[in-house]
């Protein structure tokens, strides 16, 4: 048997399994240049989404880590600010699982003072400014921002998995 | 800068081999479903990487899902075992399983769960391991029972426990469920019909199995998880 095991959804109560211990820290908060990034998951009708979590890879640093949203359907992570590799803008690699998703959802997040990389990858700039848009993290706070919207007026860009 | 156009491509259910984000019968999937097409990543850029977990990630006990409190939990206790494999059908060692699940009576330990069944003191239904150098796995725990909820009158999901794998690669991470042999709710549940293949929909179901059945002690259930590989966009 080597066909591939599907999907299923992980429900509304996966934080028993996948939120039990802290790990929204890809790197220690108090590291040096440690840049700690906030955002929301939203549904198609603009309402926040309380039972998704956000896992995070930075494939340049080797950092991994995830954290369950809030009641406001926010999330946080701390990291390393992420290098660019193989001609590759910097960025981190997010899925997005939840209620009501029966497979996750892949996307990314670039920088926004990055522009001359992010003008040169191969990902955003063969994408519309308005999908383009959607990958770039805006500055707050003295760290980032990033909203990943699932559907409707400005939903965030998603790949194949 | 390229002037290379991405690839968008509509979601796919392969076949029915694995379910479609939208699934109407499943209502939370309504407003969670992207409707905008995919963008296909071209294959140079496909990410093998992933994270890596070790011995310092799990304890041995947190496999015995029957012994994390004082007292034994209630309900048929069983041993869920089974290899993680790669679409070529080796086994992937060293890879982190989680699993949760409900306790013997249908309820989860967790604050938004309101099904009117008794908590077990003895029981918090999460359990995690790393498969050995043959990619294999093994939980100790008690059969979840079978509970309701509010996609459609009457609904009741088929006994399942949860089950998360991270595999060789961050894009082959799969968080699944696994179901019971016989499960008379089978047909009536949107989730587990979401995968339309009924070959496909088979592989998200246990075998019950005497080699792992402990006598006197435990039923034995065989679950092998089949990790994909990413499909990447052709070369032209
Ligand atoms: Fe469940």
């Amino acid at each position: 048997m080597t066909e591939p095991t599907p999907s299923q959804t992980v429900g509304p109560f996966f934080t028993i399994g996948l939120c039990a211990r802290p790990q929204q820290e890809l790197v220690p908060e108090g590291a040096d240049g440690a840049v700690a990034i906030s955002g929301r998951v939203i549904d198609g009708d603009g309402e926040p989404v309380p039972d998704a979590v956000v896992e995070a890879w930075d494939r340049a640093g080797g950092h991994w880590g995830r954290c369950g949203t809030d009641a406001g359907g926010a999330f946080h992570l701390v990291t390393a600010r992420p290098a660019g590799a193989g001609g590759e803008a910097p960025h981190l690699a997010l899925l997005v699982f939840a209620r009501g998703l029966l497979k996750p959802l892949l996307t990314r997040m670039y920088l926004p003072d990055e522009k001359e990389a992010n003008t040169a990858d191969p990902v955003l700039s063969a994408l519309e400014p308005d999908e383009r848009a959607t990958l770039v993290a805006r500055p707050a706070d003295g760290g980032l921002t990033f909203d990943i919207r699932l559907q409707g007026e400005g939903q965030t860009t998603f790949f194949v998995l | 800068m390229s002037d290379r156009r991405l690839v968008r491509v509509e979601d796919s259910d392969r076949g029915g081999r694995e379910p479609r984000y939208l699934h109407p019968e499943y209502r939370s999937s309504v407003k969670r479903a992207p409707a905008a097409p995919l963008v296909l990543l071209p294959e140079a850029l496909a990410d093998r990487t992933g994270p890596v977990f070790g011995t310092g990630d799990v304890a041995a006990a947190d496999a015995d899902l029957t012994a994390q409190h004082d007292g034994d939990p209630l309900g048929e206790r069983i041993v869920v075992s089974g290899r993680v494999l790669g679409s070529d059908g080796r086994g992937v060692p060293g890879t982190l399983l989680e699993i949760w699940q409900a306790n013997a009576a249908g309820r989860y330990r967790h604050g938004s769960d309101r099904h009117p069944a008794p908590l077990d003191p003895n029981f918090t239904g999460a359990g995690r391991c790393l498969t050995d150098a043959d990619g294999r796995y093994r939980f100790v725990t008690v059969k979840p029972g079978a509970y309701p909820w509010r996609n459609h009158p009457n609904a009741w999901r088929p006994a399942h426990i949860h089950l998360s794998v991270f595999g060789r690669a961050f894009i082959d991470r799969l968080v699944t469920q696994m179901y019971f042999p016989g499960d008379p709710l089978f047909e009536f549940d949107p989730i587990f019909q979401s995968v339309r293949d009924p070959a496909a929909r088979q592989r998200l179901v246990s075998a019950f199995d005497w080699e792992t059945t402990a006598p006197e002690w435990a039923l034995g259930y065989r679950f092998d998880i089949v990790l994909g590989s990413t499909p990447i966009e052709e070369s032209p």
